[in-house]
């Protein structure tokens, strides 16, 4: 089986000092694993640097996508090997832009060569002269442009061989999964929280999803966005397990007995409550959220601390200083934001006050609250859950 | 399971299922092949042909198609490829189905002229609205036979004879269309002679992605898909054929005791709606009062639909506890966590304001539903209704 080469970089964990060792053998794991749909790959470290083999028959992008979405790569490169030898390189150089000729008409080029390995008789600076000799020479159509090149192509002498290659195309970067802990996301189905749970991944933290709904006030479609959501999310970190928990009776108490401007914020607090005790029941050591500081009125600095006190587990709000365009660009590069946009209403929107409190006070909050019997409440609704597994498509 | 959503679909018959799969395993033939196997399959088609043909005024033809939608643009697109050059102007209404409104307003953005004529509060077309909107440069007129929401019977015969003297009148020839979906099998379209009427298979029990077109002969409408010159070159495109066995089944049995069937589906019709305005209050029926079962029974109600608005409360949410006690409905309203709201056009046809609308919920019937699956019906609406007014919502 004629194989093709990519390289793999890794980011951060470049920069682990006596963990780098566990670091890299859980990259290398998760990397093996996204790949593994294709028979006979390989993929081992050599030097700080992943080279990964995969069937060339199939397509390139493909494969430079399933590595890209490996948390902790920082960029991809499809290349191509050559003997240590400089002529073999130049010869090797010239096919590779006989391919880019033929496939993009490019017509000038430059290259940028280097030499890791020092034993190696041609200095960096000239690799590129040399090599760039011998492209100009086999592929008469192309030029020297050092300025403006339609193609930059890299010559990368190492230890174990040299490699010829020029796109590199940028992976998410940050830790690989699995090496931070686990988590408890509050999936509402909107636009911030499948963001959210992205971003805490993207760090190498396990993800469990918790979801809100109110059926029959909500659409069992409501719920099936929530599941669409996940498994684009599942596509970068894997299986994901979801709780479902009906707000409705929950809502029903508030409705009858609490201020209706309060009614989100009391909404919010038992979420929270519910949420940290699913996440205990699951071993997972934190919450996540996609709230997002002033975006709706439980959003504000107020509202948080409000909600925040209802639990002990520490809350990660990794969006809360961001812009929302902002948030909707990356929704958009993750591929959720599309899914998010559909128009089913969530539990949140349902018992919507008309004038929702801004700036709530902790104590008449607590004093509402007292009329509940809070913690039957919080046991039915946690007991109520129902668990779907989403798996990556 | 109790269905009340038969203006959406219908469960197939039996005899409907066989008849596809003996179409598909043993008659899988092409009906053009010149073999045994085509004739067989040639004979499908001959033997429904014949069945529908049954079912329309004489000196017309049926033209099978995928489905209601296809019947409807095909009506409306061939109809302006053929006058075009005779007039710009359409006639229709505000409460016709999306696959008459929608290919009227592509017709629209190519340059024709649509006029959308308005109805009354009960959802029916004074006949005179139609003939006011008549002129010489109109091309067709299209309105629906029974409104597909709340059941309205149009008064489509006196339309075609405004058209007809039209015509005579002024030497036009302004093409009227109807579509029958929701019509056929529950009223004898046979009663009236019609230029153009759509039909769909899956609302009287048939397939799904089958319909035809009925067509006067003297109509004469230029090819809509062209190919192999299958359906008289009207409408290219190998026969379904399993599709048109397992239509005309359907059409075959729903035509059976017709009026016995539809006066037993109108006194559920009836039971239901005494049973939730004794058992309701704030409860408002949309459409006609007194049920109709001819064509000439225009401005009464197709006793298959029932469409009542229950104030203070949100049809979808009804829905969706409805389909918890197994009862399956439709709703006049979607909801929406954007503001945009998605009301029925139909009911705002009618005047009705949001919170009417929001609150509107269909049952419609087929010969499968009793007057004990109503009690049951009217006690879980009632268990609903009472529920969601208690609680309510804040908008």
């Amino acid at each position: 089986m004629k194989k093709n080469l990519y390289l793999v970089r890794c980011g951060e964990v470049a920069l682990k000092g006596m963990n780098r060792p566990y670091f890299e053998r859980i990259l290398l794991e998760r990397l093996k694993k996204a790949i593994s749909v294709y028979d006979g790959t390989e993929a081992h470290w050599k030097n700080g640097l992943m080279l990964v083999r995969v069937d060339a028959s199939i397509p390139t992008m493909e494969v430079v996508k399933k590595c890209s979405k490996v948390f902790g790569i920082a960029s991809v490169s499809p290349a191509v090997e050559a003997p240590k030898d400089i002529d073999a390189i130049g010869h090797a150089a010239a096919e590779f832009m006989n391919r880019l000729i033929e496939e993009e008409g490019i017509k000038t080029f430059k290259i940028k060569g280097k030499r890791s390995d020092k034993n190696f008789p041609v200095k960096s600076p000239e690799i590129g002269r040399v090599v760039g000799a011998i492209v100009l020479k086999e592929c008469k159509v192309l030029s020297v442009d050092v300025h403006n090149p339609d193609c930059e192509l890299y010559v990368d002498v190492r230890h174990e061989g040299a490699y010829i290659y020029r796109d590199k195309i940028k992976g998410f970067g940050g830790l690989p999964l699995g090496t931070n802990g686990r988590g408890m996301i509050l999936m509402s189905g909107g636009i911030d929280s499948p963001v959210a749970a992205f971003m805490m991944a993207k760090r190498g933290m396990t993800i469990e999803a918790v979801h809100f709904h109110s059926y029959p006030y909500t659409s069992p479609r409501a719920q099936k966005k929530v599941e669409d959501l996940l498994e684009v999310l599942a596509g970068y970190m894997g299986t994901i397990k979801m709780h479902c928990i009906n707000l409705l009776p929950i809502q029903e108490q508030i409705v009858q007995n609490c201020p209706e401007d309060e009614t989100t914020l009391l909404v919010r607090r038992f979420m929270m409550r519910i949420a940290e005790q699913v996440a205990i029941k699951n071993r997972n050591m934190m919450l996540i959220t996609g709230e997002d500081l002033g975006q709706v009125a439980s959003q504000t600095a107020e509202a948080l601390v409000v909600t925040d006190n209802v639990v002990s587990m520490p809350v990660m709000r990794p969006l809360i200083a961001m812009d929302k365009v902002d948030i909707m660009d990356m929704a958009k590069e993750i591929g959720t934001y599309d899914i998010s946009i559909q128009p089913y209403e969530d539990c949140c929107t349902v018992f919507l006050p008309k004038h929702p409190v801004t700036k709530p006070k902790l104590e008449r909050i607590e004093a509402s609250e007292s009329k509940l019997d809070v913690d039957a409440l919080v046991t039915a609704a946690v007991e109520s859950e129902e668990i779907v597994i989403v798996n990556p498509r | 399971m109790i269905y009340l959503d038969n203006s959406a679909t219908t469960r197939q018959y039996d005899e409907v299922t066989e008849a596809m799969v003996k179409a598909a395993t043993e008659n899988f033939g092409n009906a053009s092949s010149l073999h045994r196997l085509g004739f067989e399959a040639g004979n499908i088609l001959f033997d429904a042909r014949r069945e529908f043909e049954d079912r329309f005024a004489p000196g017309g033809t049926v033209i099978f198609t995928s489905g209601g939608t296809e019947a409807d643009n095909m009506a409306i697109m061939s109809t302006a490829t053929k006058l075009r050059r005779r007039g710009q102007k359409i006639i229709t209404t505000k409460i016709e189905h999306p696959a008459v409104l929608e290919t009227c307003r592509r017709l629209e953005a190519e340059g024709f002229k649509v006029e959308y004529l308005d109805v009354d509060v009960d959802g029916y077309l004074e006949p005179q609205v139609l003939k006011a909107a008549l002129d010489r440069d109109t091309i067709l007129v299209s309105v629906m036979t029974v409104n597909n929401e709340v059941g309205t019977i149009q008064p489509v015969r006196e339309c075609q004879k405004i058209v007809n003297d039209f015509n005579r009148e002024n030497g036009t020839k302004i093409i009227f269309h109807t579509d029958a979906v929701q019509a056929f099998g529950k009223l004898r379209m046979d009663e009236g002679a019609f230029d153009l009427v759509s039909v769909s298979g899956h609302k009287i029990h048939g397939p799904k992605g089958i319909g035809l077109l009925y067509m006067k002969d003297s109509v004469k409408l230029p090819p809509f898909i062209t190919g192999g010159g299958h359906e008289m070159g009207y409408r290219s495109g190998t026969e379904n054929t399993p599709g048109i066995a397992g239509f005309a089944t359907a059409s075959s049995i729903t035509h059976k005791n017709l009026e016995d069937k539809m006066e037993s589906i109108g006194a559920v019709n009836d039971y239901l709606r005494h049973g939730l305005e004794t058992e309701l209050t704030d409860i408002i029926l949309n459409g006609p009062v007194e049920l109709g079962y001819t064509l000439s029974d225009a401005g009464k109600r197709c006793p298959s639909i029932l469409n009542i608005s229950f104030m203070g409360t949100r049809g979808e949410v009804l829905l969706h506890t409805l389909e918890q006690d197994g009862i399956f409905v439709s709703t006049g309203s979607a909801c929406s966590s954007h503001k945009k709201t998605s009301d029925s056009h139909v009911l705002e046809a009618m005047s009705m304001n949001h919170k009417e609308i929001e609150g509107a919920i269909r049952f419609s019937f087929s010969e499968f539903n009793t007057i004990e699956e109503m009690d049951e019906v009217i006690e879980r609406v009632k268990t609903a209704v009472n529920r969601f007014r208690r609680l309510g919502s804040f908008r």
